[in-house]
């Protein structure tokens, strides 16, 4: 039955959700939506410009648009602002030195207009290695504390599938809440 | 809102549908009424600005793939009618277009990679989609992946060409064709693009060569043509690789013929001749299976620079099967290239007549018409009345384009049969009264000139012809050309006074420009004829008060110089015109009005034109070919630059102005030396300077202080060397050597033997590193002929006649000379033009065929002032050529260098 719903859902076209996976180049972006969209892990190369997938989860279909996190095409996400609906921001727990950078470039985005009503999630990346930091850490390391969004934040493994699930659920449920 | 309430109908029940439908009925009807005014063309009226902000809709989700892709096809309808998008605008709507990419619809993106070729160039940042298009080039729909290749390698430039490389290279021996030949083609526009794609793109020849041996005709195709183009700069890969798959059979046909075009390319540019495995191959390609490869075969023989009668015998008879076929391509292709065949050798067409012939009556009027102008040039004389009369039944019906192949055609008929002139000027002026546009005009206007100028019994009744015309032509360029012509022709001919009305009629019914030609015709005629002067007179004062400032002040001019009713000043001053370099002129006039001085500005300051060496033949050839030639600039000619050049060494200021440079450099090397050097000559009044431009071709060292050291002949003197500092590998150098002019004014040829002399130091062929010691050391040159040529500049005299009366017998000098070694009346027309430097007047260098004698006019001024005029009267003896060698100059001992000329 719920086939059936969800065929006349979209032929009425219930609006898909929206989301923007952001993040610093090498944090794992790419793998997450292939891992999300089609359950394996894909060999990825630096994405120029932006992979763009439609992912269904729980009945609800996402549009999900994975950008580049190269400095060089960093400018080019607030482009792909309007109409947002949830940002995933994936950060490289293993990467200590760029944290700091991860963040000015997470709070310079959320100070956009076009994505004041957007829930975020934080993706703490790359807990299958050892030494990566604690997801507190990452979380006091961004100043998550300091933000006005609704978020959450969660540890992945983007290769081991861990944590992606969770993550995901909870943002369906946020962001049917919202509307 | 009545959207609302629609589709709320629609959940509910069917009805929705009907409406649905209602409304679309209306809206077609709409379209069909906007159908009808734009002509059928529903994008007819686009509003770029409406266009670009209905392209903000690419942003809305959800996306609506029909209705995006309307638009787009809007935003590209709009490029291809070469609308110009400005950099932002284009780069909002393509940023805009790059959302479309979460729609998976497969016409909606196809569109969007024809949009990110289209926009590639002209908005920024393109290369957000790379990841995009990398995706659709490796991923699972084969529709997707060509053109995904395609639009990827037109936003990639060589910086980031190295990151999809892999990928290009698995493409290119992709097992998809439609793939492998996307990437092979891209490949070869990479290369063009840059020359660092060029290093990139050199490096995937191993894939294309792979993709030679696909079985794929276009995939064989391309492959080779990428293969070419990575290796075309390199003579001897080219030449294996043509004989690499001359012999292994390609499959496609098209691969032949591009390896046809590679074969006689190569053919050309080595002067091979037809004995070399080159030709052969293309010999064999006439009897492929294939009508392509035949007809490309065909082609390149024919159109090969050196190809006699004999070789052309296959490819022609080849082309005359052809002409029997079926099919009107094969046709078309096979009369056109006869056509051009017929040009260099008609003889070789005699053949295919008959074909020709059964060709008139085509049903392909560009068949026919191509048919009928080969069998012109072919055909005898006493068929040239019956074929213009067919070709006269059909001119209205076709194109300008391939009646100027006609009006060529009965042009080059004209110069072959001359006494059928009357015939072709009839013809040429009934066509000429016809609708056409300039082009055609101009190529009747220009075939009527030259019949005039090539046969002098045809001039009254082309003049007249034109005259007709002028009076009712609308293209302000060819009636001031003919007024032109008119005013130098016009008043030579028996009865001047015909013309003048015609002219006069100009003055008062046409432009501004037209009124300013049509004076100065008019003047010419007052200054010409004697009789006629004061009617031209009182003609040119009516015109003292046009209301353009050109033609006033051209007609005050002429009235006053007419007044003086002075020869000279006539022929200075009206008939012969301005003979100075344009852009000297403009430098003298802006020289002396920085340094304001209390003298008139001197005319004899300013350097003289150089008059263009046209060769007339090779002129005409172009012509006949349909070479367009590139429209004649007022640039800076070679000498204007020399002039720049030498003014700017210190040592040669106080020289005066350059007088003449030797034309064509002279080679004092041979040109596979260690050192190259070529010398051109420049003349002043009294010195001449010898520039000697140098080439070190080892790479192993670097000369320094590089001079030519001079021996002169008695009476030069050699005054100072201007050496060339250093001369490092492959960079060209100059040095000057300055001599003074012996004083005695007769002696004013010798020879020079010229030594190169320089220090040497070794270097590093890596670095270009010096050593600190070098030692001198010299080079033994070929010396450098000063002749009588190097001291004049050559000056057309429009009307010799009078210019010959001008300088009058005072200093006149005559003789006569056997020249023995000469075998035609051409060749010592020639020997004496190249001898003299002298510019040839009245046409007399073109030599009626078949006389024996013949007068050859010579003008020129020499160096310092002094105008020359030269008349050679040639008569052909048993043993050579007899010469009665006249000069007039306004200096005894000009005439006395010009009548001794010959006697050594």
């Amino acid at each position: 039955m719920g086939g059936v719903l969800s065929y006349f859902s979209a032929f009425f076209g219930t609006k898909e959700k929206r989301i923007l996976i952001l993040g610093l180049d090498g944090a794992g972006k790419t793998t997450i939506l292939y891992k999300l969209q089609v359950g394996e892990v894909v060999t990825t190369i630096p994405t120029i410009g932006f992979n763009v997938e439609t992912l269904m989860y729980k009945n609800l279909k996402f549009q999900v648009w994975d950008l580049g996190g190269q400095t060089s095409i960093r400018p080019y996400w607030r482009c792909y602002y309007s109409n947002t609906d949830a940002i995933i921001y994936v950060v490289d727990s293993m990467d200590r030195d760029r944290i700091g950078i991860s963040k000015q470039e997470l709070f310079s985005m959320l100070e956009e207009d076009e994505l004041r009503k957007s829930t975020l999630v934080v993706f703490a990346n790359k807990q299958d290695i050892e030494g990566a930091m604690t997801v507190s850490e990452v979380a006091n390391a961004l100043g998550l504390a300091g933000i006005k969004h609704k978020y959450q934040i969660f540890k992945t493994s983007a290769i081991k599938g861990e944590g992606l699930n969770e993550a995901m659920e909870w943002l369906a449920t946020a962001m049917t809440q919202t509307k | 809102m009545p959207m609302h309430a629609v589709e709320l109908l629609g959940q509910r029940n069917g009805a929705g549908l009907v409406f649905n439908n209602n409304l679309k009925n209306a809206h077609a009807s709409t379209r069909q009424k906007e159908e009808e005014e734009g002509g059928g063309n529903p994008y007819h009226h686009l509003e770029k600005s409406a266009v670009l902000q209905e392209a903000r809709s690419f942003n809305e989700t959800p996306i609506n793939p029909r209705r995006c892709g309307h638009i787009l096809t809007k935003v590209l309808y709009l490029i291809n009618q070469g609308e110009q998008l400005g950099s932002m605008e284009a780069t909002e709507a393509f940023f805009a277009m790059t959302k479309l990419f979460q729609s998976k619809d497969a016409t909606l993106r196809r569109l969007v990679y024809l949009g990110i070729k289209e926009m590639s160039t002209i908005a920024q940042d393109v290369i957000i989609v790379t990841s995009s298009l990398m995706k659709d080039m490796t991923g699972k729909e084969d529709q997707f992946r060509g053109p995904a290749i395609r639009a990827l390698c037109s936003i990639t430039d060589h910086t980031m060409l190295q990151s999809i490389e892999r990928y290009m290279k698995q493409a290119i021996v992709d097992k998809v064709h439609a793939v492998s030949s996307a990437a092979l083609v891209s490949s070869l526009h990479l290369s063009n693009a840059s020359k660092g794609s060029q290093e990139v793109v050199k490096r995937w020849v191993n894939e294309a060569q792979e993709a030679v041996s696909s079985d794929n005709l276009l995939v064989q195709y391309h492959a080779l043509g990428l293969l070419y183009h990575i290796r075309k700069h390199d003579k001897l890969a080219v030449n294996k690789l043509v004989m690499k798959f001359s012999k292994h059979s390609l499959k496609s046909p098209y691969a032949y013929c591009l390896l046809i075009r590679i074969a006689s390319k190569l053919l050309d540019e080595e002067e091979a001749g037809t004995n070399s495995p080159l030709f052969d191959f293309i010999e064999n390609c006439l009897r492929n299976k294939n009508e392509i490869v035949i007809y490309e075969a065909a082609h390149a023989i024919v159109n090969l620079r050196h190809t006699s009668a004999k070789e052309l015998t296959p490819a022609v008879s080849v082309l005359q099967l052809f002409c029997s076929s079926p099919k009107p391509t094969l046709r078309f292709a096979a009369v056109r290239t006869l056509n051009k065949v017929a040009m260099k050798h008609p003889a070789a067409v005699t053949a295919c007549n008959l074909d020709l012939e059964s060709l008139i009556t085509d049903t392909n009027r560009s068949i026919a018409t191509l048919a009928i102008t080969t069998l012109l040039k072919t055909g005898s004389e006493s068929s040239v009345d019956r074929l213009m009369k067919q070709i006269s039944s059909f001119m209205s019906e076709i194109s300008d384009e391939f009646k100027i192949v006609v009006v060529q055609a009965i042009q080059s008929l004209c110069m072959k049969f001359p006494r059928k002139h009357n015939v072709m000027m009839n013809f040429l002026s009934s066509i000429l009264r016809d609708e056409g546009g300039f082009e055609y005009k101009k190529a009747i206007v220009d075939s009527i000139i030259t019949i005039i100028e090539e046969n002098a019994e045809a001039k009254e009744a082309g003049l007249a012809h034109l005259c007709e015309f002028i009076e009712d032509c609308e293209h302000t360029v060819l009636a001031t050309r003919i007024l032109h012509l008119l005013g130098s022709e016009g008043p030579r001919t028996p009865t001047p006074s015909k013309y003048i009305r015609f002219i006069y009629n100009r003055v008062i019914l046409e432009n501004p420009a037209v009124r300013a030609a049509a004076v100065t015709a008019l003047a010419k005629f007052g200054a010409h004829c004697d009789e006629l002067l004061p009617s031209c007179s009182v003609l040119l004062e009516r015109c003292l008060l046009d209301s353009d400032d050109e033609v006033r002040d051209r007609a005050t001019f002429y009235v006053s110089v007419l007044k003086q009713k002075q020869k000279s000043l006539n022929l200075a001053y009206i008939l012969n015109g301005l003979q100075v370099s344009v852009v000297g002129l403009e430098r003298a006039l802006h020289h002396y009005t920085l340094e304001p001085s209390d003298h008139a500005f001197d005319m004899k300051s300013v350097p003289l034109a150089t008059q263009p060496l046209v060769d007339q033949k090779a002129g005409r050839e172009a012509r006949d070919m349909n070479v367009s030639k590139p429209a004649e600039k007022v640039a800076q000619s070679r000498q204007d630059v020399f002039a720049e050049q030498l003014h700017a060494v210190p040592e040669f200021a106080n020289l005066g102005n350059l007088f003449k440079s030797s034309s064509l450099p002279v080679e004092l090397t041979e040109s596979e030396t260690e050192y190259v050097v070529q010398c051109v000559k420049h003349t002043f009044a009294n010195y001449v300077v010898f520039q000697f431009d140098c080439t070190n071709t080892l790479n192993d060292q670097v000369l320094e202080n590089v001079t030519v050291y001079m021996d002169p002949p008695d009476g030069f003197e050699v005054l100072k060397y201007i050496p060339c500092p250093s001369l490092p590998y492959n960079k060209a150098g100059t040095t000057y050597t300055l001599v003074h002019l012996p004083e005695d004014p007769t002696q004013v040829s010798g020879s020079f033997s010229c030594t190169l002399k320089f220090l040497v130091k070794d270097c590093d062929p890596n670095t270009g590193e010096p050593d600190e010691d070098g030692y001198d050391d010299e080079y033994v040159l070929e010396d450098v002929d000063l002749t009588v040529a190097d001291h004049v500049q050559r000056v057309m005299k429009p009307n010799f006649g009078a210019s010959w009366e001008d300088v009058g017998p005072e200093n006149e000098l005559e003789d006569t000379y056997a020249l023995s070694r000469m075998k035609s009346v051409e060749e010592a027309v020639k020997t004496i033009m190249t001898a003299m430097g002298l510019q040839p007047c009245e046409r007399s260098d073109k030599v009626p065929e078949g006389k024996n004698s013949h007068t050859l006019f010579l003008a020129g001024i020499f160096r310092g002032g002094h105008d020359v005029l030269v008349r050679s009267k040639l008569a052909m003896t048993d043993d050579g050529i007899n010469m009665q060698l006249t000069c007039r100059s306004t200096d005894p001992h000009v005439a006395e260098i010009f009548a001794t000329a010959f006697d050594d």
